[in-house]
């Protein structure tokens, strides 16, 4: 007995419809079995906020006089470096790029305090940025230099859109040389000192539609605090890694493309992130909905911390080179629990996800569809590896 | 020549005793007060800069403490600002002394000053700049 996203937002519209979380999903199917969670819910909705470096914002800065190229030229924004290669006043700014004067790694570690990712984030916040601009003029565009401050309620277009975010799984970082090293996932201490980690888990999105059933290019999303799309499968996509008998990926497997009015964002859900030793960053908040179609649904989003699995790997060695090797699979709620045991030592955890925000996103959401404000959508076109057999083992 | 920092906790008896004072007079120490605090029945505290020979300082000191004062090294204060911290829990793994615990209820970060030794791994590991030091 199945739904279709229409007859969901029928009941979505007359205020109907029945939306959980993916965290309150795991006791109901616990409780009742599939075939009465397909009949009593029509929404899970899922969550996660992490540091996502493949991430920017591209705008308009809207007309000058006299009028200017910015592109082919070079532009900052509070001094950090936006890409000048698109057309007249179209910039792109990236979440790691850093000021020409910021010392980087040359005082080790580097503390990367200000990046893309913090512009972006003080433009959404409504500050006042600082925009420098070399341009080198043309009969057409005559100006050769800007140099004001814009705001985001003045930019003609402002928009967020990230090639990769959303990873469905991913490393757990472990340090077993003898110094302590700075990575992406953060400071990890000499001789597994500790444990470092960075999902969502049980109410990470890709890992609640594991197979992509539901999510695919066209998703309308929680993006930033505002309504966002995805835009295509995100680079790196890969979802033919190990999976699990229910089709968890047990590796870092699928990513996807986002994009979004920026305008409509929040700096709650969208933070500038420095990560010591590694760069800058951006934090960003999703959240997709699940439409409880069928069984196989109820049991994808019933997937809980017990059920998903990371690998452990070093990253003092085994990830800079590249070696493949991990030292263990261990799972998300071991991970949660503060504590994992490698060889006996008990390893603390610590993650670089907030699973506080991503809960308050998923429900965030939650309240949305509940109000009727959110509609769900059939994807457009299928992220690569929907098409696969899957076996339910239950 | 020594120059530290320390903190004085003062019994409520010795509140209204010139104890600084000797320390100029009898051994010969500069200092600098960077913090004083003292209220009726309740025991004084002193936060100093002292400054002097290695022999007056250590003399200095041993007199301080026959008269009761606990002395302890000055330590950095460590201080969250909740309005930036976004509860990730990366400085959990890094926090030595559990001063640093994940709320399994709320999922949101605590911080317990008493149990801070002021080692800073947390301000390194923090990517929103939410763990502050002060004096």
């Amino acid at each position: 007995m199945g739904k279709t996203i229409q007859e969901i937002n029928e009941k979505i519209k007359s205020g109907k419809a029945v939306v959980v979380t993916a965290e309150e999903m795991i006791e109901i199917v616990r409780k009742k079995g599939e075939s009465r969670a397909v009949k009593e819910v029509d929404v899970v909705t899922t969550g996660t906020f992490g540091p996502m470096c493949s991430s920017g914002a591209y705008f308009n800065i809207g007309p000058r006089k006299p009028t200017i190229k910015i592109g082919g030229g070079k532009c900052y924004l509070n001094d950090v470096p936006a890409y000048a290669g698109y057309a007249a006043l179209d910039v792109l700014i990236g979440a790691t790029a850093l000021p020409e004067d910021d010392p980087k790694n040359k005082y080790y570690p580097g503390r990367f305090r200000y990046g893309g990712g913090h512009v972006i984030e003080d433009l959404v916040a409504g500050k006042d940025v600082h925009l420098k601009v070399e341009a080198y003029g043309t009969d057409c565009y005559p100006g050769k230099e800007l140099d004001e401050f814009i705001n985001i309620k003045n930019l003609r277009n402002a928009i967020l859109y990230n090639p990769r975010n959303s990873y469905q799984n991913y490393n757990v970082a472990v340090n077993l040389s003898d110094k302590v090293i700075y990575t992406y996932l953060g400071v990890l201490r000499p001789r597994m000192g500790n444990a470092n980690y960075s999902s969502a888990g049980q109410l990470s999105p890709l890992l609640n539609d594991p197979f992509y059933k539901t999510i695919g290019i066209g998703t309308r999303i929680f993006l930033g605090g505002g309504v966002g799309y995805i835009s295509w499968y995100g680079t790196q996509h890969n979802p033919d890694v190990e999976r699990t008998e229910r089709g968890v990926p047990k590796r870092p497997a699928g990513t996807i493309a986002v994009i979004g009015d920026l305008k409509q964002m929040s700096p709650e859900y969208l933070k500038g992130a420095s990560i010591t030793g590694y760069g800058a960053s951006l934090y960003v908040g999703m959240g997709i909905p699940i439409p409880i179609l069928d069984e196989e649904m109820a049991f994808y989003t019933s997937v809980s911390d017990v059920d998903i699995y990371a690998p452990v790997v070093d990253y003092s060695r085994a990830y800079p080179q590249g070696t493949g090797e991990i030292i263990k699979e261990v799972t998300y709620k071991e991970l949660r629990s503060g504590e994992i045991k490698i060889c006996g030592k008990g390893i603390p955890t610590g993650s670089l996800a907030s699973y506080y925000m991503a809960r308050k996103i998923a429900n965030e959401l939650k309240k949305w569809i509940e109000e009727g404000k959110f509609l769900l959508t059939e994807p457009v076109e299928r992220l690569p590896g929907w098409e696969k057999e899957v076996k339910i083992i239950r | 020549m020594i120059n530290k920092k320390i903190v004085l906790k003062f019994p409520p008896s010795l509140v209204d005793q010139p104890i600084i004072c000797k320390l100029v007079k009898d051994f010969d120490l500069e200092f600098n007060i960077l913090k004083a605090y003292v209220t009726p029945d309740e025991e004084g505290l002193l936060v100093i800069e002292l400054k002097g020979k290695d022999k007056n300082y250590n003399e200095g000191i041993e007199y301080l403490k026959s008269k009761g004062i606990i002395i302890q090294t000055l330590k950095q204060r460590i201080m969250k600002n909740d309005e930036k911290c976004v509860h990730c829990g990366v400085c959990i793994s890094v926090c030595p002394t559990k001063a640093l615990l994940m709320d399994i209820d709320t999922m949101k970060v605590e911080f317990i000053e008493d149990d801070c030794i002021a080692c800073e791994h947390c301000i390194l590991a923090c990517p929103v700049g939410a763990m502050e030091a002060t004096f």
